[in-house]
Formats: C-alpha cells, structure tokens, sequence
C-alpha cells in the first residue's frame, strides 16, 4: 500500500496535466455543444421548414457516427481538404459537434412539453417567436431539461477520453504513455480512473442539487 | 370595432365555422353561448390569429385580422385573450406575469409598468398577492392576475373564453366580479360563457352559435329571456336546469 502511495506521488503531477487538459476540452466542448445543440433545438421546433429538414437530417447523420470515427474524420480528412486544425481543436470540435447533436434532442424534448398554453398566453400578449422563446419557453425548458442535460455533460467528460487516440494528451493519454514507460499499469490506471471519479462524482451531486432546488419553486 | 364578415374556418374537411357575420362594437360587451363543440373558441382564437380561418374577414377597428401576415403580433397585443385554464407564466410572479406585455411587447419605462401593474392587481383585488407565484394561487386568483395581464397590454377589446369554466363554484363570483366591472367601464369584450345569468346582466349583446353558425342574436333580453329559435330553448333549457 505505501508502495502505491509514494508511485502514486511520483506519477500524480504527470497525470494532473492531463487532467487540466481533459477539463479544458470538456468545458470548451460543452460551451460549444451548448450553444450549437440550442441552436439545432430552435431550428427543429421552428415552423420553417427550410430549418427543420435539414437540421433533422444532420443530427440524424452525426448521432450515427461513432465518436471516433467523427474524431479520426475531423482530424484525418479536414486537412485534405485545407482545413489545418490542431489535435486538440479537432477533438473540441468533434466532441462538440456530436455532443450538440444529443444535446439538441434534450432541448427539443424540452421545448416540446411546454404547455401549448403557455405559447398560445405569450402570443395573446403580441409576443414573437424569439421573444417567447426567451421569456417564456426556455426559462421553463431549463427546468425540465437540467437533469437530462447534467447527465450529458458526464457522458461527455467520459467521452473526453477518446481525443487521447488523436494525440491530444489529456488524462488518458498521459496515462497510456506513463503505463507504457514504467509497465506499471496497475497504479497508473487505477489513478486514471480514480482522477475521472473526482470529476463524475461531484459533478452527479452537484445535478441533484440542483434537480431538488430547481424543480420546486414557481 | 370586432367585424366579422362571412367568416368560413375548417379543420381540414371538418368545417368548424360556416359563414359568421356579426359584429360587436366600441365599449359593447358581447356573449357568445353554444354547445360544446358548436365553434365558439374557434371564433375567438380566429379574432387575435391564434387560428387562423379559410375565408371572409376578421376585422379590428378597420385592420384585417390575418393569422398568416407578419404583422399579426400587433393585432395580437391590441386584442387580449383571457382562457379556460388561466395560462399563467408558472416561473413568474404575479406582479411580473403582469409586467411581461407592456415591458417586454410594448417597451415601456419599467417603473411606470411597475406601478401600472400594482395598480391593476389592486383593482382585481390581489394587491397583497403580487409577489405570489401562481402556483401558490387559487384558481379564482389565478384567472384575476390573468385578467390584469390582459388589462396592462392597454387593449382595445378582450376575448374571454370561458373565464369561469376551469373554477371552482366558489370561486366564479370573484372572477365575475372583476369582468362586471369592467363591463361597467364599458371595455370592449367578446365573451364565451355559460354563465347564463351573468350574460343577461352584463351582455349588450347575445350571439347564440349552433353548429358553426349564429343561430340567434339579439339583446340579452330577447336571446336569453324569450328565445325564438327552438334550438336555443332546448340549450337554455340544458344550461339552466342540467339533469
Ligand atoms: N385544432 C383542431 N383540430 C381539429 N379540430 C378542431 C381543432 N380545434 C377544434 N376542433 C374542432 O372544431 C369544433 C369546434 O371546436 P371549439 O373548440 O371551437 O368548440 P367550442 O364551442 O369552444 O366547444 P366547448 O364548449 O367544448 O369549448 C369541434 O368539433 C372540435 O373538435
Ligand atoms: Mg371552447
């Protein structure tokens, strides 16, 4: 045990590196995947369907990719065509396109079980669409939509892992390269996971927080 | 002021509204009654586009009523709905489900909205409930914040639809009370009710609708009290005394 205490310290600052990276993707991905996953929500409950068609089928098309596949594509085939972008862009890219994909779903699930009332309330007082959607159908979708999307956010850290296969040296590849110079896999993967733990956890109690705070209330 | 020329609405082969003529003037309060099903939400959502309908017109005060025109918004904020089932905003108070219209819609100078709002909840007797949530809220209260929300978007006329039909038999009065008022205040309303005595108090007018047409109309006394029409008897008779 003390063995794997003092390995364990020798090898924690390499990995806590990794760790810092494996959260900058996920924040930046996540902000990403947001803000696009809202926008792919909005187009797909809009009543233009010059918006709908093709929204549907692009999230229908990335959500049939495997992550990785998605990765190596992003990474592999953009600068083919002149597009030269960094391994960690391309894994902040790829795992935000995929994840606004999932992500658009929630928020439309969301926007959808908004009381017809409500929209038709909105109108009766000359409301547009943008308006309504920011004063009376998002603030009410968030609600509904918070724990669903917390539970996205943890797939998506997990998911994190896979732009350690396009070099990006996040905690999974600093895992893989420290296991493989000092053949202690043991240690090394048991602190890997154990590293991924200390984020998933809190972040779960954090969600069911704020599930309990938020769904009471108004 | 409301003008309805001819007006034909369908649900895809369904045909809901079969040529309605009719109109309710300047500070005039018209009910609308009927059985269920005869079309009477239909009429009312045609008035402020939240439907819209196949042929002849709506008209406000001389504006064609087009659900389809982008312009409809600002039909919408000079013709107010009240509903059934009240239709609060359940993430904001009172005093802010009052507030949104004119703040957010119409622009206002937030303080003056503010002190509009308190005024109008005053009125509706909820003064004291203005930071409640409506969820906190009896459904006679709810349905008066609703009413002041109507009232702050400064409207020309109100539609109500069955205002008191989702209520609690307690609680109808209260509501009742604040629209006599306004009736007393001669607001221009399009009313849906089944509240039959309250219709021959405050009706200038009596619009009887039976299968997507106006079967009768006349004064509150002339429709209500001594109906010509067999088929308005036999509803009156089904409303008043029901089995
Ligand atoms: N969105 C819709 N799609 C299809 N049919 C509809 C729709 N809305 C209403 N209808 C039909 O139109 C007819 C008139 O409905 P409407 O709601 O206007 O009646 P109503 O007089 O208000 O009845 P109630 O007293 O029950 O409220 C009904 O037969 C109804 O089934
Ligand atoms: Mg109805």
């Amino acid at each position: 045990m003390s063995e794997f205490l003092s390995r364990s310290e020798s090898y924690l600052p390499f990995l806590l590196q990794g760790l810092w990276l494996t959260v900058l993707v996920t924040l930046l991905a996540l902000c990403l995947a947001t803000n696009i996953g809202l926008l792919w929500a909005l187009f797909r409950t809009s009543s233009v369907n010059l918006l709908v068609v093709p929204t549907r089928f692009f999230v229908e098309f990335v959500r049939g990719i495997p992550l990785l596949v998605l990765l190596f594509y992003i990474y592999f085939v953009a600068p083919e065509i002149g597009v030269n972008l960094t391994a960690f862009q391309s894994g902040v890219l790829g795992l935000a396109l995929a994840h606004s994909c999932y992500l658009s779903e929630t928020f439309r699930a969301g926007i959808e079980a908004i009381d017809k009332g409500q929209i038709e309330a909105a109108r009766s007082i000359g409301m547009r669409r943008p308006l309504m959607m920011r004063r009376v159908v998002l603030p009410q979708a968030f609600r509904i939509v918070l724990p669903p999307y917390g539970n996205n956010i943890i797939l998506l850290l997990k998911d994190s892992s896979l732009v350690s296969v396009i070099s990006v040296t996040d905690l999974t590849m600093q895992g893989k390269m420290l296991a493989s110079s000092t053949f202690d896999n043991m240690t090394v993967f048991t602190l890997v996971a154990f590293l991924y733990l200390c984020l998933t956890i809190p972040l779960n109690l954090l969600m069911r927080r704020l599930e309990t705070t938020m769904g009471v209330g108004g | 002021m409301i003008v309805f020329n001819n007006v034909h609405k369908s649900f895809g082969t369904i045909e809901v509204l079969k040529g309605i003529d009719a109109e309710i003037r300047k500070g005039e309060v018209g009910c609308l009654i009927g059985p269920s099903g005869s079309g009477k939400s239909t009429l009312l959502r045609c008035v402020n586009g939240l439907e819209s309908y196949q042929r002849g017109s709506i008209s406000i005060d001389g504006t064609v009523v087009d659900a389809t025109s982008r312009d409809i918004h600002s039909i919408c904020a000079r013709v107010t709905m009240v509903f059934q089932r009240f239709n609060l905003f359940p993430h904001r108070t009172a005093l802010e489900n009052v507030m949104e219209g004119p703040l957010y819609v119409l622009k206002e100078n937030r303080k003056e909205v503010c002190e509009r709002a308190m005024e109008l909840l005053d009125r509706v007797g909820l003064a004291e409930k203005m930071h409640a949530f409506p969820g906190s809220l009896s459904g006679g209260q709810q349905q008066r914040v609703a009413i002041a929300r109507a009232l702050a978007m400064r409207p020309e006329a109100i539609l109500f639809d069955e205002p008191t039909s989702a209520l609690d038999p307690e609680m109808v009065g209260e509501v009742l009370q604040v629209m006599r008022a306004l009736a007393g205040e001669h607001m221009t309303m399009l009313i849906v009710t089944h509240e039959i005595q309250f219709a021959r108090e405050v009706a200038d007018q009596v619009l009887f609708l039976d299968g997507g047409k106006i079967v009768e109309r006349g004064s509150a006394q002339e429709v209500l009290r001594d109906p010509k029409h067999g088929r308005t008897q036999d509803f009156l008779k089904r409303v008043m005394h029901p089995a």
